[in-house]
């Protein structure tokens, strides 16, 4: 592994997907790259490719074309070092909660972290008792709601102690409650072990304040990526006399006769009767996916440069 | 042990307001010299927040010299802010006694803040960035 793979959880070069069956491509020529240790929202709309993504990371699909480079290599070779928590949960039904955990442990030898996946299936060891939520080790998997079946099958990703973590949004079937607990978790153990998180939503409120980094999903591509901070700071919402926008990234812009309101990446300096605002993440994303031919926007640290894996830790 | 209460809607930077509810703990003496701050682990658990941010927000407090951290330990306060509690004990009941004497004056409320307020900013005029807390 080379230096400059070290520190990169995820490169797509040109990466492609097609199903056979339908008609264009569901992914296409996306490249990008996550610095490890970060926790990366992957958001979009329903049909984005977002899952179609973390299959690929996970290796239970092929690219069509391109590659995905999985902590600096193939995802099969990547295998025990992540962990992948898929929509559909796919679990042993007939099994009890404890059982499926006991499986998770055979499968995992290596570095089964029996403490990790308990806490998150039957809650910390708190005094006190009983929590709402936390799992009946002798329940079988058939029985589970959606939310608890969640619960274990994050239970299995903690316990494998992963340096990278893929969740399709694991966030669907879950109460409020169990939503900010495990979010929680999910955070304290990146805090721990700098474990690389990719958790994907169709709401970024849930992981506005949570994620260091964004790769926002539309149309098959990658329409923006990296510090949702420096993503915000590059764009400004303005509203005031109707004037050419020439010089400036037009992102998304309404007339309202005389009247200008637009979301735009600054050029250079923007005259004083232009009242401006900072975006916020909501703001941002709604007008890239309203306006699907605003360019794609990238922070340095998320494409391929050699000199930015410096900056990356900073 | 402090605990912070992240207000998302706030539209003060997350790592901020942990320095202020911090700086907060040390002026009211929650927090006193030796005391540990929470790990990141422990403030991400229960805020939801990124861990990044609470180790931006130490590594601001530490640069005020108000923390310290000690390797494989944790974050450690330095230093309070503001008197020693102890001492607060005999300036309250100063303030008490000419709080009493106001009265006895006729002075109502609003009139004694007013004057309270013009011999503070006299005598300890706000620091540049004090309150604001950057």
């Amino acid at each position: 592994m080379s230096r400059d793979e070290e520190g990169i959880a995820l490169a797509a070069v040109g990466l492609g997907k097609r199903y056979r069956r339908r008609r264009g491509p569901v992914l296409r020529n996306c490249s990008f790259r996550l610095p490890a240790g970060r926790i990366c929202a992957l958001v979009g709309p329903n049909g984005a490719g977002k899952s179609t993504l973390l299959s690929l990371a996970a290796g239970l699909i092929r690219p069509t074309e391109g590659t995905l480079t999985v902590l600096g290599t193939t995802p099969a070779e990547a295998r025990t070092r992540f962990a992948y928590v898929a929509q559909s949960k796919p679990l042993p039904p007939q099994l009890t909660v404890a059982a499926t955990l006991r499986l998770g442990a055979e499968l995992n030898r290596a570095r089964w972290d029996r403490a990790a996946a308990e806490r998150i299936a039957y809650g910390p060891l708190a005094p006190g008792g009983d929590r709402d939520g936390a799992l009946d080790p002798t329940s079988k998997i058939r029985s589970l709601s959606g939310g608890q079946r969640t619960r274990v099958a994050l239970a299995l990703a903690f316990g494998k102690r992963p340096e990278l973590m893929l969740l399709d949004e694991p966030m669907a079937d879950l109460d409020p409650l169990a939503r900010r607990e495990l979010l929680g978790a999910l955070l304290g153990e990146a805090a721990e072990h700098g474990t690389t998180i990719v958790i994907s939503s169709h709401v970024i409120a849930e992981l506005e304040g949570a994620c260091d980094h964004l790769l926002l999903m539309g149309g098959g591509r990658i329409r923006l990526g990296g510090d949702p901070e420096q993503l915000l700071a590059a764009h400004t919402l303005l509203t005031g006399p109707a004037r050419d926008l020439t010089g400036h990234t037009v992102v998304e812009s309404r007339d309202a006769g005389r009247q200008l309101t637009a979301l735009i990446r600054p050029g250079g300096p923007l005259p004083d009767d232009w009242q401006t605002a900072a975006p916020s993440l909501e703001e941002l994303l709604l007008a890239h996916l309203r306006n699907p031919d605003a360019p794609d926007l990238f922070t340095e640290e998320t494409v391929e440069t050699d000199e930015n894996e410096e900056n990356a830790r900073a | 042990m402090v605990e912070y209460r992240i207000d998302r809607r706030s539209g003060v930077a997350t790592y901020v307001q942990i320095v202020h509810q911090t700086k907060q703990a040390l002026r009211l003496g929650v927090l006193e010299p030796g005391d540990k701050l929470p790990t990141a682990r422990e403030v991400v658990e229960a805020t939801a927040i990124n861990p990044n941010t609470v180790l931006k927000a130490y590594r601001e407090l530490e640069r005020e010299g108000l923390v310290e951290a000690r390797r494989g330990l944790g974050t450690f306060v330095r230093r309070s802010l503001g008197a020693a509690p102890a001492d607060h004990t005999a300036l309250r009941s100063k303030l008490t006694a000419w709080l009493d004497e106001a009265r006895g004056e006729g002075l109502e409320r609003e009139d004694i803040t007013a004057l309270f307020n013009s011999v503070l900013d006299e005598k300890c005029p706000a620091e540049k960035g004090h309150e604001g807390e950057r």
